[in-house]
């Protein structure tokens, strides 16, 4: 399926129509409403079931909720990410249904004043290189709080005939986005979401791990479909929680075919409460029909009186805005264009926030670009792949990357030598290393020297009298053997370039 | 008058709140309820046209608070109102389905 021709058999055109709705856990220190902890920081990730409580989160009479600015100031940045209009003022509602994982019988969000208004983004509209750039709308992104964890089994694996709540997740603030139906192929929904993620964690407002549920997406898709003339559109669907993209992607594909064989079927179109539910079957690859759930108008919105509305004023925005971090799309055209990067070393280079930090300060010191890129992409993605954890967290830091680029530009340091060297520097406690001493101690200082040259050229000759002569009636291709022996003489401190050219005039003088 | 809240509409009401009820409790709340909306149906004769919801009595914004956490309640605390608990968790009965999901 591609974006332009899509075709299906028994009709004369299909085409994908997916809105997207995103939730994101915020990674904040305390909650959403109260200052237990948030199990969406990495300081409590592995934290105990039910130990990140207090009154306010299971909803005990008489307490009240206070808002926690910097969720307030994530939801902003994110919004201003977007290129949303920020609401000026706006409110907090309640939306009331009963639910084990919903302590307090209502969660507190936004009904109809979002604290992000309409906005957009560009996203390619394909992954092929070349592919154009194409907008997404966003409608609103409005800030609340996630329901618990409703589990179906003991913690473990094992059946139960019973259900069991885990409320560390309750009062995690949430930010719900949601998009016009630009989306036209499962492919643009990944993007999208691959997009949305890593401008999330740029700006450092989530982790956005998707196996930690970080973020939650709710594709509502539907098919216009022309036959004969005439333009059809399917109900629409929508599909709950998908966290993975790969689940994204194929609910979205699987609903396109299932959506228009229904069609085909029923004639069923788009009207007045059409809408249904489904759910992904991970292992069938089959969307599946879920329970009815509360329409709009039974979630009884109404303002919560515990809560003054919020007014963000234009000195806090422009103070937000200020500290807003250079966002994936642009540090992409920019290693591209200016830093010219190939693509592929740029995507590795803004993948990980905290890598294109690291870079970043790597250019910082007057390192080339593309040195940098490839000092970190070759010598540091190795080591850090085999360590599981990130480049930048390695422990080499910027000076000395720098350091080493110096020596081997200097001709000081072979090409494996300077491998060598990022290894070591990666060691514990070697922050304050100089590279130098480092490289002269483990002997990986190319040695240019005459005299240890000149002998370490005679024994080569000795040990290829062979290699020797062929140079001598000028087949110097087997002098590469010679370099090879003087390297081997020296113990690789030979610097080889300065070999080649001592060999050279000593056979062929 | 005919009833401005129907025994429907409560019957409805009550099964979204989880709220089991008799016919005759039924009946006996939409008349109490119809009774309230109607007093406050009063305030519908005001001419608002124009007027600003209100969104909160207090003339407050942005009561706000740093993002520092504090330490709550330990999990025994937290579970002690439970009626039923396993392993660390609130028990509750089977229930279908992926959770609210917020």
């Amino acid at each position: 399926m591609t974006a332009s021709g899509l075709t299906y058999p028994g009709v004369d055109s299909a085409r994908l129509m997916v809105g997207m709705e995103i939730h994101v856990e915020l990674a904040t220190r305390s909650k959403m409403w109260t200052s237990a902890p948030n199990v969406a920081h990495p300081d409590h990730f592995d934290a105990r079931a039910n130990s990140l409580l207090d009154p306010v989160v299971i909803g005990m009479p008489g307490v009240l909720p206070v808002m926690n600015q910097r969720a307030v100031e994530m939801a902003i940045e994110v919004g201003l990410a977007l290129n949303c209009r920020i609401a000026r003022r706006c409110k907090w509602d309640r939306k009331s249904y009963y639910y084990p994982d919903l302590p307090k019988n209502y969660q507190i969000s936004q009904y109809d004043q979002p604290i992000c208004g309409e906005g957009e983004i560009q996203i390619p509209a394909s992954t092929e290189a070349g592919a154009p750039m194409k907008t997404v709308r966003i409608i609103r992104a409005h800030l609340e709080e996630d329901a618990g964890k409703l589990l179906h089994e003991a913690p473990g694996g094992f059946p139960i005939d019973f259900s069991i709540v885990d409320l560390n997740r309750a009062g995690t603030p949430l930010l719900e986005i949601v998009t016009e139906p630009d989306l036209e192929t499962p492919e643009q929904c990944v993007i999208f979401g691959q997009m949305l993620r890593s401008i999330c964690r740029h700006l450092g407002v989530s982790e956005g791990i998707m196996q930690k549920g970080h973020m939650r997406f709710e594709p509502n898709i539907n098919v216009v479909i022309e036959k004969d003339g005439k333009t059809y559109k399917t109900p629409i669907v929508e599909i709950k929680n998908l966290n993975s993209f790969r689940a994204v992607e194929g609910a979205v594909r699987h609903e396109y075919s299932r959506q228009i064989e229904e069609w085909l079927e029923t004639g069923r179109v788009m009207g007045q409460r059409a809408k249904t539910t489904r759910g992904w079957d991970d292992i069938r690859q089959v969307t599946t029909l879920q329970r009815h759930k509360e329409d709009a108008d039974e979630y009884r919105y109404f303002p919560d009186p515990d809560l003054v509305p919020l007014e963000v004023d234009q000195a806090w925005l422009d103070r937000l805005r200020s500290r807003m971090p250079e966002m994936p799309a642009a540090l992409l055209q920019r290693y591209v264009g200016d830093y010219k990067l190939n693509i592929k070393d740029a995507r590795a280079l803004v993948e990980e926030p905290g890598l294109t930090r690291f870079f970043e300060s790597v250019v910082a010191e007057r390192v080339e670009p593309k040195r940098a890129a490839a000092m970190l992409l070759n010598y540091g993605q190795k080591r850090a792949n085999e360590r599981g954890c990130g480049v930048h967290e390695l422990g080499i830091t910027p000076a000395q990357i720098r350091q080493i680029v110096e020596l081997a530009d200097n001709d000081r340091i072979g090409s494996s030598a300077a491998d060598e060297l990022f290894g070591l520097l990666c060691e514990p406690d070697m922050e304050n290393q100089s590279v130098e001493s480092l490289a002269t101690e483990r002997k990986l200082i190319q040695v240019s020297d005459d005299s240890a040259m000149a002998s370490w050229i005679e024994q080569a000759i000795a040990e290829q009298p062979q290699a020797a002569d062929d140079v001598r009636k000028g087949k110097m291709a087997a002098i590469g053997r010679l370099v090879g022996a003087v390297m081997k003489a020296s113990g690789g401190q030979a610097n080889p370039k300065l070999a080649q050219q001592k060999l050279r005039e000593a056979l062929t003088a | 008058m005919s009833q401005r809240v129907s025994d429907e509409e409560v019957r409805h009401a009550a099964m979204l709140s989880r709220l089991k009820l008799t016919d005759e409790q039924i009946h006996h709340f939409a008349v109490q309820l119809s009774d309230i909306v109607g007093y406050v149906d009063k305030l519908a004769e005001l001419d608002v046209e124009g007027v600003e919801p209100m969104a909160h009595a207090a003339e407050l914004t942005n009561v706000l608070r740093e993002d520092v956490p504090q330490g709550g309640l330990t999990v025994e605390q937290a579970l002690a109102n439970s009626p039923e608990t396993y392993e660390g968790h609130f028990r509750v009965i089977k229930v279908l389905g992926e959770g609210s999901g917020a």
